[in-house]
């Protein structure tokens, strides 16, 4: 098995398997070509590295300190590997830590010498740094989720649609229309005005409408498939619908929805940024990079003559918001053009 | 066609029960006192909010107040507006214009540019401006529209003063309040000012727009480019470009006349997603920029707990977003005489 791609022999001897591993190396080798996937990945990789280390390179606030069971003698052993508060920290963090630090209380924000902070603070004292890290939890954490969430009820709804046909396909259908074409950022609007302010009502309002091309693309494979002989046969063997659709029709359709999903990510987090950015957000002081741009809305400009003053405020929560979603962006293009090579002509 | 616009328009009403179904049982999450606010009709009502309560009967089951609110809603009373101080459908008729001029602005460049660099990008395929154009579309894609709005706010308002926020500068904006012989007829100040014959007022109004319009198109026109390459290098590929080669037309000819009329078809379908990142860009777009249309006043209220200008204007959109669908297609079927409506 040294060269399977040079030798014809060992190919036909092993038909399947081989040239199913040759496609994977193809597959490979056209992504790792690719400049911007490689930039994607590394954005990506990046970010989950800032979100995993988080409390580590951090300096924790008080709040959160005392919830990890931390005292003034030994406040810093979550940044030693060697001690179990600094895993704890890292795979389970006490809600506090997603409050972000403050440094004094002024309206006015403070630049990075004068609040003696990394990247400054924005107003109300908040550091922007903390933000930032922890931010970056927050956005995997609504991003996942909510594509998750949107996966689920889409794969439900799809397959179902798909498989029942008829009349149910129909009525589907058309709501599945009517969802899609309503502006997310209104719905979103409307569900987190009623419901409140928090960072699960606003995930709760972005899979609402999420949801939609995932019951498309599922429906497509069920119907594609419904017919083909492997999954008759599986049929005839007494197999489940529920389970012909883990095993023969969702690997399937696993290429799309992985493009999708990786899509979805970068606008599901542009949709909450978005409304944390109306006040429409999550809970006052809670890391999000929203609000973080949201508290510095009345510092855009800095005073008569000097427009850069406050530039901190807006510039950095911007460009990582601006990252994040690039990251994801340029992944699930660079997943469009390995997966389905039309696209890339 | 015509059975195919009938049916689409019988849409409209499916849709309307749908979204304000939704909308009544959502309500129903919050307090009777709180719900009050969709029916009042003036300020002075809201002293007599127990007594609305009452006589709208919001305390029973749902459906009967689902009922009785759209025969409201069908008399034309979407209630009053805390952040506009006037009923909900006052502010919807006096704001719409504005948004829609601008939206329609909008679209000039987002179609323009995005058809332009496309075309562009698939003749030059894999070379430089191909490669370009790929990094700039992912990129205006990804940039999300408040902080591209606050840049550009910051550079182009307070370092360099080109441009203003709002909508008109103030000399005009007094002369425009007080009964001057401005007569107002569509509302779009761009309109109005040449049908008036003042060319001051309608440079003034332009300007205004233009970094509003450029925060829009740029996330928008990213879209369209990638479809428009990706649909014209399809096109390049069929057979009868190559006839119309092999006949010995000009390039020239053979991409305008042939091939880049067939790859408009899909970006025509695009426009109806393009249309609702307008309205989600459009709330937070005016916002920054101080635009007084219908998403300033939206993501206003929506900050006050306005309910009743909150659902007015979701149920406003939701409309006009079915309407334009249903021009989208009738648009598509003329663009591409293949479609047939059965």
């Amino acid at each position: 098995m040294t060269d399977v791609a040079t030798d014809p022999t060992l190919e036909l001897a092993t038909d399947e398997p081989s040239s199913r591993r040759l496609q994977r190396i193809k597959t490979w080798r056209r992504f790792s070509r690719n400049p911007l996937a490689l930039a994607g990945v590394a954005l990506v990789i990046g970010f989950a590295l800032l979100a995993v280390f988080a409390p580590t390179i951090t300096e924790l606030p008080r709040s959160c300190i005392r919830d990890l069971g931390l005292s003034a003698g030994n406040q810093y052993d979550y940044k030693d590997p060697t001690k179990a508060v600094f895993w704890r920290a890292i795979v389970a963090p006490p809600a506090s830590c997603f409050s972000m630090t403050r440094v004094g209380f002024g309206t006015q924000p403070r630049n990075a010498q004068d609040s003696e902070t990394l990247l400054g603070t924005t107003s109300g004292g908040y550091d922007i740094f903390y933000g930032l890290v922890w931010g970056t939890r927050t956005a995997f954490k609504v991003g996942l989720i909510v594509v998750g969430i949107a996966f689920l009820i889409g794969v439900v709804l799809g397959s179902l649609s798909g498989y029942v046909g008829g009349v149910f396909d129909n009525v589907v259908m058309r709501f599945t229309d009517v969802v899609i074409s309503l502006p997310s950022l209104v719905v979103a609007l409307v569900v987190v005005m009623v419901l409140g302010k928090s960072i699960e009502n606003i995930m709760l309002a972005i899979a609402v409408t999420a949801w939609p091309s995932y019951a498309r693309l599922m429906r497509g494979e069920v119907l594609r498939l419904k017919e083909e002989e492997y999954v008759t046969s599986a049929r005839a063997l007494g197999r489940r619908w529920l389970g012909i659709i883990g095993r023969h029709i969702l690997p399937n359709a696993i290429g799309p929805i992985v493009i999708v999903a990786s899509l979805d990510i970068g606008s599901v987090v542009l949709t909450a940024a978005a409304l944390s950015f109306l006040g429409l957000g999550a809970e006052v002081g809670y890391a999000d990079w929203g609000q973080m741009i949201s508290f510095g809305r009345d510092w855009i400009l800095g005073p008569p003559g000097q427009p850069f003053y406050y530039w901190y405020v807006s510039f950095w929560p911007g460009l990582i918001i601006l990252l994040f979603v690039l990251g994801w962006n340029l992944l699930g293009d660079a997943f469009r053009d390995v997966l389905d090579p039309r696209s890339n002509r | 066609m015509f059975s195919f616009i009938v049916r689409r328009l019988l849409l409209l009403p499916v849709v309307f029960v749908g979204v304000t179904l939704a909308i009544v049982l959502l309500m129903q999450l919050l307090t009777p006192y709180q719900r009050a606010a969709a029916y009042v009709q003036s300020e002075q009502q809201i002293r007599q909010i127990p007594a609305i309560i009452e006589q709208f009967g919001l305390e029973d089951p749902w459906y009967m107040q689902y009922g009785r609110w759209l025969g409201q809603v069908f008399e034309g009373n979407l209630g009053y507006s805390r952040t506009s101080r006037e009923p909900v459908l006052t502010t919807l008729q006096r704001r719409f214009p504005v948004t829609l001029e601008l939206a329609l602005i909008a679209i000039i460049p987002v179609l323009g540019v995005g058809i332009t660099m496309g075309t562009a990008a698939a003749l030059n395929r894999d070379r430089f401006f191909d490669q370009f154009t790929r990094v700039v579309s992912v990129i205006g894609w990804s940039l999300p529209t408040f902080v591209l709005g606050i840049w550009l706010l910051v550079i182009f308002y307070g370092w360099l003063g080109w441009f203003q926020p709002g909508r008109i500068s103030t000399r005009f904006a007094v002369e425009l309040a007080g009964a001057s012989g401005f007569t107002s007829y569509t509302r779009m100040l761009t309109i109005d000012s040449l049908l008036n014959g003042r060319l001051d007022i309608f440079l003034d109004a332009l300007k205004h727009m233009v970094l509003p319009v450029v925060t829009l198109a740029v996330v928008q026109s990213a879209q369209i480019m990638r479809v428009m390459r990706s649909s014209l290098l399809d096109a390049l590929g069929q057979d009868y470009v190559r006839t119309a080669r092999a006949k010995g037309l000009p390039d020239r000819v053979v991409t305008r006349k042939h091939a880049r009329r067939n790859a408009l078809i899909p970006v025509i379908t695009l426009s109806g997603f393009v249309l609702i990142g307008l309205i989600n860009g459009v709330v937070i777009t005016e916002t920054i920029f101080n635009y007084p249309g219908l998403g300033q006043w939206a993501a206003a209220a929506a900050t006050n707990l306005d309910y009743a200008s909150v659902l007015g204007f979701a149920i406003f959109t939701a409309m006009m977003v079915v309407f334009a669908n249903l021009l989208v297609d009738v648009l598509y079927g003329i663009v591409d005489p293949r479609i047939r409506y059965e």
